[in-house]
This record gives structure tokens, C-alpha cells and sequence, in this order.
């Protein structure tokens, strides 16, 4: 089953929601819908389901037209942020619903939703209600009920985002693992690039209302192809500085220079913005030609067993992600080094033109 | 309950804060009983008299039966011009709570999940049938219900207590239909439930406290409405409220058997909310609680 969309776009109240999305998702694919929020991610995903109706384009399943079909006949299932389950019916019965309707014998129902329910670990819970249970296990039986049938789409529509870091983490590893042995398209929005890259599979990138990117995850993650995609998968946003390229030389905000590296040879003089990503700016060189700027510390935020640190000085605002826990005090002068080596180059329209480690592979053209 | 009382007094090793609080305690139990006998005296003042013959009840105070008697209860058991009262009462109260759930429910269905044009205007409209009162309404339903024959019938009650029942059943079940969430309605669809059989077998089961409220303020109204009720029947469906307000005979007022009608009159009501207990208070919110 493949899930192709052409030219869709919705709009309602005059306001863009989806602006001439074309995407094709391939059988068995694990499709990570990564933007930020209202950037139509949601819409996206009912589109897909069929539970609204495109204002232009076409959605075709394995090749057939099915834009005005009913959900009812498009076997697919779908897992909410929230946890929905019918909350006067049993976790077995909730499970059991698709395939009642769909006139399964009860010998089977009950074999299936067993199974189903012991692949997310709720096989004791079935006599009990959806409400009784915690959170985590509300989800569970919400993607039981997504699972036990054989959709041909599962659409996930941030599904975790509602339980806490350790069930989020468990929960996003059983979601990968049980989705491997089918054939079936899987579709997973999520508004956090490390969700993306943890999750896999291939990335689309959805911002405003249209797809700036879609391709494998790392893939996507390494060559953004524009400022936007590349802001969207980093977390923290990546740093974006001006900078002028001359004949011999590099000039960040004409205060910062380096003479142009086997890199960014290629590139012709004049403008353009440079990328480096947080966790590639260092408090020490890791390199001989690292560029050494003075900063003042602005903020320090710790999160997890990472530290994100803003520091600036009249010229730059720099973010970097620093593995461990650092404190430091507010207007604290320190030196960071910027990575010559690891720069992604924009063109001033906001293209990428060059990305770390491109030419080895491949060479630069554009 | 004790336990958390005593704690403070225990932990401040003074006794006087725990003696103010049971005089607190103490003098709320009574404030609340004084109240609670304030409301009840004519209630038990006509249950009293219930019992009583007509000399009794006329001849001087007694504070409960002198002269125990369940005559008057045998006269209404007994004469169908009182015990058809209240079937009739019944009847159309009954028709009433059924047509206003069968027409209030999918109306509500579509105001909670549906936008349309001058949803929000049609809603409140809606709430102001309300605000005129029944006496404004009696000349065009007498006029309108005897030309087409529909006057003295039970179904002429129902229907005219429905211009009032519907809109406030509208907007207390589109309370409760709003707080199930829309996705229950969609994850529904996608395990393949057609709409009516999601409404039947999934939402009309979620909402059913809702559905409880509502017919009990239905009730309440049509039970409770004379006006209306008097005005468009005469015989066949008279009733039990206008029987009782029409009890003056030859030989003065039977009051015994008043009373008595009168204690069979709280008695569906008093049925009916301990059914809804629970949710009257929802219900009083318009289910937005």
C-alpha cells in the first residue's frame, strides 16, 4: 500500500492549512511528520485519514483515488495526543471494536486482541476500564486498538506527548519495534527533531502548512535544504550568522575572519548566512583552525544531562549544547570555539548550498 | 474523619481549639436543621392532613391524626375523576420527555460538533422561548389546537410543553455532548461505526446522565405547569394540578382528600430526582461543569 498526495491543500476561513503538499509515502515506511505547532501537522494526518476533505488535490491510495471516500472505508487507524478510548466500554472491548465491526468470529477476536494487548504489556487490564488505568497504559490501550487491526495507514498524531520522559522513551521504542514486522505505512507527527531522529525511518519536514523536505531521517538531518529545515531539526535551533566570503577569506559580521578551508573553496564571493549547529560550538578547540570568539554568558539551561548555554557579545547571539551539567553565572566572560570545519552555507534566500561533509561525498554544485 | 479533627488539637496541647470547633460543628448541625424543619413543616402539615378527616382538620390545631384515617387516599384510589388525573398527568408528561429527547438530541448533536451559519444566534434563541411566559402562549395554542382537533388530547399538552422543554434540553445535552471529545466521535469512524450506530452504541451511552438531567427537568416543567395544561383540556385529559384546584363542591372543600392528592402529586417527583441525584447539579450548570 502506498499513500500518495498530490497538490493538496486546505484552507478554512480563508487561512492556509495545508499549501500544495505533494508527498508519497512507500509501503512498510515509518514517516516521521516533524514541525512545530499549527504548522498543519494535524491537518495533514486527517487529510490522510480521510476525516476531512482536501480543498484542492488529490489523495490516492496504492494508486486509486480515494479523496472522497469515508474514513469507514479506508481501513486505516489512528492514535490521538490525548488519550481516547471509549470510556464505558472494557480495555478488551475498546480493543475488540475494529474488529467486531469488521465481522470477525469471537474465537479470533479474543485470540487477536490477546496478542494485541500483550505486545503493549496490558494483558491484565482487560476487564477493567479505560479510566481506571493510568495514563500510560490509556495510551496503550489506544494503540492496541490502533494495531489489532490491519490498517493499511497507522497515523500517530503526537502520541506521547502527554506522558512522562521514561514511558515517552519506552513507549517510542515498542512503537518502532511493533510497526517493524508490518506492511503497513506508519505516520508519526512529533514537534521534536530528537523524537524524529530516535524514531528512524524518514522525516518530513512540515512548516506553515507546506513540506520544505522529505526524505530519510539522517539524511534530512544532515542536508537540510533550507535555513527553515534546518532550524526545525535542531534542538536547540541551529546558530545562523552573516558572513562574507572573499577571494582568501571567511568574515563572520565583519569582525570574525578565517581564510576559506578546503570546505567552502567552492563557494563564490559575496554573502551568505553560516550554520553551526549548537553541539558543534566548543568551550575548548577541537581543531587547529577552530575560531576563537569572546562572549559573556546570558543564560545557562540545564536539560537532562545537557546544558544549553546562550552567550553573545555585540556581534554574535550563540547557542551552544554542551553534554553534562555546567553552571555558570550570568555575564561570565568565556571564550567558545566555532568549527570552521562544520559549517552549513545559505545562500541569502535562505538555500542551502553547502552542508559538513558534503563534498566528500559528492561535491558541491550549485 | 476524627482522626483529622483531633490532630491539631493534639499537636497544640490545648484543648480550647478543639472545643471550638464542636461548638462551630455544633451550631451548624443546628442552623442546618432549623432550615431543613422551616422547609419541611408544610410538606408534613399536608401529609398530616392527609390522614385526617375533614371535622379534624377544621375542628382545631393537632400537631399529627387524632383519629388515623386513610379515607381520603380510598376516595382518590377509588373515583376515576381524581385517579385520571393523574394518568393523564402522567401521559402527556411522559409523551413530552420522550418528543423532546427525540427532537433535543440530534439538535444538540449538531450544535455541539457542527459549525453552520448563525449557529451561535440560533443557539440563544433558542434559550429566550424561554423567557416569555406560558400565559403568552395560551390564546395561540387554544386557537391553533381546536381548529385542527388536537384540543383536550394529551398530545396538545405535550406539544405545547415542548415550546418550552426543547430549547432547555438543547442546551443542557449540548453541555454534556461537549464534554465527551470530538476524537471519540472520529476514533469511532475509523474503527468503522456508520453515525447512527456510533450514536446509539457509543455516545448516546456516554452522555446518558445527560440524557437522565434532561428528562428530569422536563419533568419538572410539564409536572409542574398548570396553565398551559388547564387551558387546553377539559375532560379527557385534564390534569391532576387542575382537578385539584377545582375541588369546591356543594359542600364546601373536601380538604382531606385535597391534601391527599396533594402527597400523591410529590410522589413522582420525589422518584424521579433520586434517579438523577447525582447530576441534578450538572444539569442545573447546563452540563458545563
Amino acid at each position: 500500500m502506498s499513500l500518495t498526495l498530490q497538490n493538496v491543500t486546505r484552507i478554512v476561513d480563508g487561512e492556509y492549512h495545508l499549501d500544495d503538499v505533494n508527498l508519497m509515502l512507500e509501503p512498510g515506511s515509518f514517516n516521521v511528520l516533524l514541525g512545530r505547532t499549527l504548522a498543519g501537522k494535524t491537518s495533514l494526518m486527517r487529510l490522510m485519514a480521510g476525516l476531512d476533505k482536501p480543498s484542492e488535490g488529490r489523495v490516492l491510495m496504492n494508486g486509486v483515488d480515494v479523496t472522497g471516500v469515508p474514513v469507514q472505508q479506508r481501513n486505516i487507524s489512528m492514535v490521538y495526543q490525548q488519550f481516547i478510548n471509549y470510556p464505558n466500554w472494557t480495555v478488551f472491548e475498546n480493543i475488540a471494536s475494529p474488529l467486531r465491526l469488521a465481522k470477525v468470529a469471537e474465537p479470533e477476536i479474543k485470540k487477536r486482541v490477546k496478542e494485541t494487548a500483550e505486545m503493549l504489556h496490558i494483558e491484565q487490564f482487560l476487564e477493567r476500564r479505560p479510566l481506571e488505568l493510568s495514563g500510560g497504559q490509556q495510551q496503550r490501550t489506544a494503540m492496541a486498538r490502533a494495531l489489532v487491526k490491519d490498517a493499511s495507514l497507522i497515523l500517530f498524531d503526537e502520541p506521547l506527548v502527554n506522558l512522562d520522559y521514561k514511558l515517552r522513551e519506552e513507549l517510542r521504542q515498542e512503537i518502532r519495534e511493533l510497526l517493524k514486522a508490518r506492511n503497513s505505512i506508519a505516520v508519526y507527527a512529533s514537534t521534536e527533531p530528537n523524537e524524529a531522529l530516535a524514531l528512524g525511518g524518514k522525516t518530513t519536514l512540515l512548516h506553515e502548512g507546506k513540506v520544505i523536505q522529505h526524505g530519510s531521517s539522517s539524511e534530512v538531518y544532515r542536508y537540510p535544504v533550507n535555513v527553515d529545515a534546518a532550524e526545525l531539526f535542531s534542538e536547540p535551533p541551529i546558530n545562523l550568522i552573516r558572513g562574507f566570503v572573499s577571494d582568501t577569506e571567511v568574515t563572520f559580521d565583519s569582525t570574525v575572519h578565517f581564510p576559506l578551508n578546503q570546505d567552502i573553496r567552492g563557494l563564490k564571493p559575496g554573502d551568505y548566512y553560516f550554520g553551526m549547529r549548537p553541539s558543534h560550538i566548543g568551550l575548548v578547540p577541537h581543531n587547529d583552525d577552530d575560531l576563537e570568539v569572546s562572549v559573556r554568558v546570558e543564560l545557562a539551561e540545564i536539560s537532562g544531562s545537557e546544558t544549553f548555554m546562550h552567550v553573545k557579545n555585540e556581534h554574535f547571539n550563540l547557542v551552544l549544547q554542551l553534554s553534562g551539567v555546567h553552571e555558570y553565572h550570568t555575564d561570565t566572560p568565556i571564550k567558545v570555539y566555532l568549527p570552521t570545519h562544520k559549517l552549513f552555507v545559505f545562500g541569502l534566500d535562505g538555500q542551502m548550498l553547502q552542508a559538513p561533509g558534503r563534498l566528500y561525498q559528492g561535491g558541491y554544485h550549485g | 474523619m476524627t482522626a483529622t479533627i483531633n490532630k491539631p488539637a493534639r499537636f497544640s496541647g490545648v484543648n480550647s481549639g478543639a472545643k471550638r470547633k464542636v461548638d462551630t460543628q455544633l451550631r451548624r448541625k443546628l442552623g442546618i436543621s432549623a432550615y431543613i424543619l422551616f422547609v419541611l413543616v408544610p410538606i408534613y402539615w399536608l401529609l398530616n392532613m392527609s390522614f385526617k378527616s375533614n371535622e379534624e382538620i377544621l375542628g382545631g390545631l393537632s400537631l399529627w391524626p387524632q383519629n388515623f384515617t386513610l379515607d381520603n387516599y380510598a376516595v382518590i384510589f377509588s373515583d376515576p375523576s381524581w385517579y385520571m388525573g393523574y394518568v393523564n398527568s402522567m401521559t402527556y408528561v411522559s409523551l413530552n420527555v420522550i418528543i423532546t429527547l427525540l427532537v433535543a438530541l440530534p439538535a444538540a448533536y449538531a450544535f455541539s460538533r457542527y459549525k453552520f451559519t448563525g449557529d451561535k444566534h440560533l443557539f440563544f434563541w433558542l434559550l429566550t422561548n424561554r423567557m416569555a411566559p406560558p400565559a403568552v402562549f395560551l390564546l395561540p395554542f387554544f386557537q391553533l389546537y381546536s381548529s385542527v382537533g388536537l384540543f383536550d388530547t394529551h398530545l396538545a399538552v405535550a406539544l405545547a410543553h415542548c415550546l418550552f422543554n426543547v430549547p432547555l434540553a438543547v442546551w443542557i445535552l449540548e453541555g454534556f455532548m461537549s464534554g465527551v471529545p470530538r476524537e471519540i466521535d472520529e476514533t469511532a469512524y475509523i474503527d468503522g461505526y456508520s453515525f447512527h450506530k456510533f450514536f446509539l452504541k457509543i455516545f448516546l451511552p456516554l452522555i446518558r446522565s445527560g440524557i437522565g438531567v434532561t428528562a428530569f427537568f422536563c419533568f419538572m416543567f410539564s409536572w409542574v405547569e398548570l396553565l398551559l395544561a388547564r387551558t387546553l383540556t377539559s375532560v379527557e385529559a385534564k390534569p391532576i394540578a387542575a382537578i385539584m384546584t377545582r375541588t369546591v363542591g356543594a359542600t364546601g372543600i373536601d380538604w382531606g382528600v385535597l391534601a391527599a392528592a396533594g402527597v400523591l402529586t410529590i410522589i413522582p417527583g420525589l422518584l424521579v430526582i433520586w434517579f438523577v441525584r447525582n447530576h441534578v447539579a450538572k444539569g442545573f450548570a447546563l452540563g458545563r461543569v
